[in-house]
């Protein structure tokens, strides 16, 4: 039996957490406040013929904005390459939660959108065209209640189906305008040049360009550790258990 | 004949009044936070109410309030497109 590793990411407030407690049956403190989740915890599940490891990953607006939990999970995705990450976005307000999912999908094909609080939102009256957003996004898109308990079976089909590979999709590609592109195109090569194949060069190249530090920083830091430790070994650090009253 | 729009800075717009953000010039890292928040090019924005003293005004964007300093929204410039009567 393999064990697969699935990283939770989405907005604070989504029922991120509330969904990674039905799933590994731990009882990690939730609140309905900013922030709550800022180490990322662990837990295990199990689904069909495989186990699966999930990570909760702080909540966040997005992985660009530099605050201590955006670079944590921005970190765990590109550099702990999850075999699958679930972005879990909030049915009742979209708009603001798909900034987010681009953001992932940007770094990683490797990905199940999760859209919680169907239930609410169908009671506000949203409908919600899973397939168009599916089709857009060319990552498998289910709703579902964690609260409710609704569609977490189809959730996990398709969250088996790509940490099996047997749906794949690269990371999206947005097309910037020229003066970025040519940007891009100038550094890809550089950055696959210095840090090999293992990373998503493109949106590093888009990182670079937008000048942001700490990603550099936390690359520097990563290659220098990624030289010294054993293949396998997992760094300890950065996981626990949030506030468990 | 319909008059061209020009933009006036969120610090400017009068509660109640709806505006189509038309520019940023916030920059670096706070800009960035204002675009995550979705404080965007083409998006709408409903001027709320303001604090006792005028600032900060809350913001209603993307369906979330969100309150916003002068030294911000001075910055963010929209285009009415409802509410309040100028």
């Amino acid at each position: 039996m393999s064990q697969y590793t699935v990283a939770f990411a989405g907005n604070p407030n989504t029922g991120k957490s509330t969904l990674f407690n039905l799933l590994t049956g731990m009882r990690q403190h939730t609140g309905n406040w900013a922030g709550k989740t800022v180490i990322s915890a662990e837990g295990e599940f199990t689904h069909k013929d495989h186990q699966y490891l999930a990570v909760d990953l702080p909540g966040t607006y997005s992985l660009y904005s530099n605050s201590a939990d955006e670079e944590a999970a921005r970190d765990y995705i590109i550099f702990e390459q999850p075999d699958v990450t679930l972005v879990v976005l909030d049915a009742t307000s979209l708009e603001r939660n798909l900034n987010l999912a681009l953001q992932v999908l940007e770094i990683t094909g490797r990905t199940v959108i999760c859209i919680n609080l169907i239930d609410e939102a169908r009671r506000l009256g949203i409908d919600i065209n899973l397939k168009k957003i599916s089709k857009r996004l060319g990552v498998p898109v289910v709703a579902i209640s964690a609260r409710n308990k609704i569609g977490i079976e189809a959730l996990l089909d398709q969250v088996e189906l790509v940490a099996t590979s047997v749906v794949t999709a690269p990371p999206l590609r947005i097309t910037y305008n020229d003066e970025i592109e040519r940007g891009i195109a100038e550094l890809t090569p550089m950055v696959e040049q210095t840090i090999g194949s293992m990373y998503p060069a493109r949106w590093i190249a888009l990182r670079l360009l937008d000048g942001d530090d700490s990603l550099l920083t936390s690359l520097k830091a990563n290659m220098n550790s990624k030289g010294k430790a054993l293949p396998g070994t997992k760094e300890v650090l950065g996981h626990g258990v949030t506030a468990c009253h | 004949m319909t008059a061209t729009v020009i933009p006036i800075p969120l610090s400017e717009a009068l509660n109640g009044s709806r505006l189509r953000i038309s520019g940023i010039e916030v920059q670096g890292v706070l800009r960035r936070r204002l675009l995550d928040l979705g404080f965007v090019v083409g998006n709408a924005v409903e001027v709320l109410r303001r604090s006792p003293l005028g600032d900060p005004t809350a913001f209603r964007v993307s369906n979330t309030t969100i309150a916003l300093r002068r030294e911000e929204s001075s910055l963010i410039y929209g285009e009415l497109i409802g509410g309040a009567e100028t």
